[in-house]
């Protein structure tokens, strides 16, 4: 409707022939980068997959981490910059609930007869579970402590609120008695298998040996991160597509005054969608941490960012967007790391930012009649 | 009555500066002075004290053997904080008002380079036990300083070393991954790549990264892509742990190696398992001169439950410093100082961290200790000299 109304503007007319210059340098671009593409992969089709394949696993823990910034945004329009470090907090929760209480193991210890695989499988989803939870506490309090008495600031207001938190909780974890300031080595809660896929077909990659030369390896973290993520994704997309409060959630999104005249419970969904948000970010911070296994303060930054960029790329407020975003992005990273330069990477994902916010600043799935509030 | 105070105070400063000046003139004759630039307080005061204990060894040991041609030594310690200021006033107030003409120090580089600018003028002998910046021994003109000496390697010497270990157990092909932005990883992987191209071996990958890295599964594909027989690491034990773990998950099957940025209990052994990294000493070292450091110390050192010390980097380096400096004036035959920093360039000692000779920028050329990390365990495996 907005956009035939707009159609007839002439100054509207103007921006539109400037966005399509930008369309016009956004397909040289691809058309590049699709070149590279295709050579890189006639170089070395094995690789080329390999490196799909590691994009494939960066891609999907962004997708769990955008999709909280994404969900928030949708609501109470805020770019919540203290999720990051739920991420964090998430991953150190899982990182006490393996080192300390074992929790990846308790179900083989209750019943060893179990099948290891089963039992390690259930123990892991304890440990995820865990860190979900502190996460959907922590991310509770902060809305209830530091946004929900912004509610009606301006949105400026509440962002620097935002990176307070956000900093509040990198020094606190900081602090000696709570995560320390030292890299810590975190315990993967599953052994690591690789599976070589190869003309000779798939098989278990004994442990010190080399795979045979045009192969891939596919190892059990990488299946384990897509599975995790993929199973989540159909949850949130059940939650929000099927459900009563999936419905709360979207009618809030649409129009809150509205919604709570039609008797929901505005800061309750509000509170709710933080939460959500922040269960996947601790999930998330338990594969980012199994994938590469290193704990650190200020781990959340950097993913955090990555995956803010995803969610703008897919349109932020759009969950399929952020999904496919997060994929993107992953596989921007790896492959101009493999076939451009590895301290290219991060360029190149924040480039993307830029150009996004240039030609389509309402992102892949954006929807520019939402722009209202 | 301002004015009476303020001669009796102008009295009392002349006073302090002419009486420690009169104190010197009086007992230079039966003793040699060696002065000790120590961190004993500032951000590093276990180094400082380690420093401290290493240093009186070395004294104690040749006052015993009744010291050098019938003079006792006497060390004289100073604290200079491992910070430019507090060490320029230590070392000047060790020259000047001690009559000190041998220092040995500091530990840190940021307060050694200093250091050796005032001592170079006033032909003062200078051994720094553990600063590992090339700026300590070689002026800004790239000229080395004639009285300034060290007793560890620098940083890219390591390089050297484990290209030569590399090549010794019969590797190859090496990959070198470095974070760009360090300046100690990049000095150790130049070298590496110099030494291990000179000795035959061949370069099949070479790949940068930023510090803040933490998906290195781009860079780990290609090494295990190249087949490379070694992966050179040469950074610290936070990027080995990470690398190392998803190095296994990538089918990478190199060896890894690197310097001793990997030397901290943090190191994941797990990750980190079959590698090998060098390092200055490893008190695992079998050489006889090793172990009797090892009981010497443990007998002259106990640690809070009354067991003996183990020595660590430091206290070796500081033990080795002193004796180099006395092993020169003993040489020199006299105390002048530009015979002993003369007998100190062209000195071959056999001291605990190796024999030592020193190259033309008066570092030392010696053995680094070689470890390797192995089923949980870090285990010294050989000494390699280059």
């Amino acid at each position: 409707m907005n956009a035939s109304v707009a159609q007839k503007n002439p100054l509207v007319e103007a921006v539109i022939r400037r966005g399509l210059l930008g369309k016009g340098f956004l397909v040289a671009l691809a058309i590049l980068a699709l070149w590279k593409l295709a050579s890189s992969f006639m170089a070395g089709p094995t690789v080329f997959t390999q490196q799909v394949v590691n994009g494939l696993q960066l891609g999907f823990v962004y997708a769990l981490i955008a999709l909280g910034y994404t969900m928030v945004y949708g609501i109470v329009r805020l770019i919540n910059f203290a999720h990051g470090d739920v991420f964090m907090v998430g991953a150190f929760a899982s990182y006490f609930a393996i080192a300390r209480w074992d929790l990846n193991l308790w179900l083989s210890k209750v019943f060893p007869t179990l099948p290891f695989w089963l039992s390690n499988a259930i123990g892991v989803i304890t440990v995820i579970l865990v860190s979900m939870v502190t996460c959907a506490l922590l991310a509770f309090i902060i809305e209830r402590v530091a946004y929900k008495p912004l509610r009606n600031a301006p949105r400026i207001s509440a962002l620097i609120t935002a990176i307070g938190v956000s900093f509040f909780l990198e020094y606190f974890g900081a602090l000696p008695f709570v995560f320390t300031s030292n890299f810590i080595t975190y315990e993967r809660p599953i052994n690591v298998i690789n599976w070589v896929i190869s003309s000779q077909g798939v098989y278990v990659l004994p442990a010190g040996e080399a795979p045979p030369p045009t192969s891939i390896i596919f190892s059990n973290i990488s299946l384990y991160i897509i599975i995790v993520s993929l199973v989540l994704l159909f949850f949130l997309n059940y939650l929000v597509q099927n459900t009563r409060i999936g419905k709360a959630m979207r009618a809030t999104a649409y129009d809150k005054p509205t919604a709570r005249l039609m008797g929901i419970n505005v800061d309750g969904i509000i509170s709710v969608t933080f939460a959500v948000g922040a269960s996947l970010a601790g999930a998330a911070g338990v594969l980012y941490a199994t994938a590469f296994p290193q704990l650190y303060f200020v781990m959340g930054i950097i993913p955090g960012l990555k995956a803010f960029v995803a969610a703008v790329l897919g349109g932020i407020g759009s969950i399929p967007g952020a999904l496919v975003g997060s994929l993107i992005i992953g596989e921007a990273e790896v492959l101009s790391a493999a076939y451009i330069s590895t301290p290219m990477r991060d360029a190149v994902a924040f480039s993307i930012l830029v150009l996004v916010l240039l030609v389509r600043p309402t992102g892949l799935f954006g929807e520019p009649s939402r722009e209202k509030a | 009555m301002f004015k009476r105070m303020f001669v009796v105070l102008s009295l009392l400063i002349v006073a302090s500066m002419i009486l420690p000046a009169c104190a010197t003139g009086g007992t230079g004759g039966g003793t040699i002075k060696v002065g000790l630039l120590a961190p004993l307080s500032g951000q590093v005061p276990t180094f400082g004290q380690s420093t401290k204990e290493g240093a009186e060894l070395a004294v104690k040991e040749w006052n015993a053997k009744g010291g050098i041609r019938g003079k006792k030594i006497d060390l004289i310690v100073a604290d200079s904080q491992c910070s430019p200021d507090p060490a320029v006033n230590a070392a000047n107030k060790l020259i000047d008002q001690d009559g000190v003409k041998f220092i040995v120090g500091e530990v840190c580089s940021s307060a050694s380079i200093p250091v050796a600018e005032i001592v170079n003028p006033k032909g003062v002998v200078q051994i720094s036990p553990t600063s590992t910046n090339p700026s300590v021994t070689v002026d800004t003109n790239g000229a080395t300083r004639p009285y300034t000496f060290r007793a560890c390697f620098i940083d890219p010497f390591q390089g050297l070393v484990m290209a030569k270990f590399a090549t010794d157990k019969g590797y190859k092909t090496a990959f070198i991954m470095f974070d760009q932005g360090n300046d100690y990883v990049r000095g150790l992987a130049e070298a590496f790549e110099k030494s291990f191209v000179e000795l035959g071996g061949t370069i099949v990958g070479k790949e940068s990264y930023t510090t803040t890295d933490t998906d290195f599964s781009a860079i780990l594909t290609k090494v295990a892509e190249s087949n490379a027989e070694v992966l050179w690491l040469p950074d610290y034990y936070n990027i080995v742990n990470l690398v190392g773990a998803q190095a296994k998950d990538k089918g990478v099957t190199a060896v890894m190696m690197g310097g001793d940025g990997w030397d901290s209990s943090d190191l994941d052994v797990k990750a980190a398992d079959g590698g090998f990294y060098s390092n200055h000493y490893d008190p695992g070292d079998t050489r006889p001169i090793v172990q009797q450091w090892l009981k010497t110390y443990g007998e002259a050192y106990k640690d809070a439950q009354g067991n003996p010390k183990v020595p660590d980097a430091l206290a070796t380096l500081a033990y080795d410093a002193t004796n180099l400096m006395l092993a020169a004036i003993d040489k020199a035959g006299t105390e002048d100082t530009a015979k002993v920093a003369e007998a100190m360039a062209a000195i071959k000692w056999d001291a605990v961290s190796g024999t030592i000779t020193f190259d033309a920028q008066h570092n030392p050329i010696k053995a680094a200790a070689v470890i390797s990390v192995s089923g949980g365990k870090k285990t010294f495996i050989d000494s390699v000299a280059p």
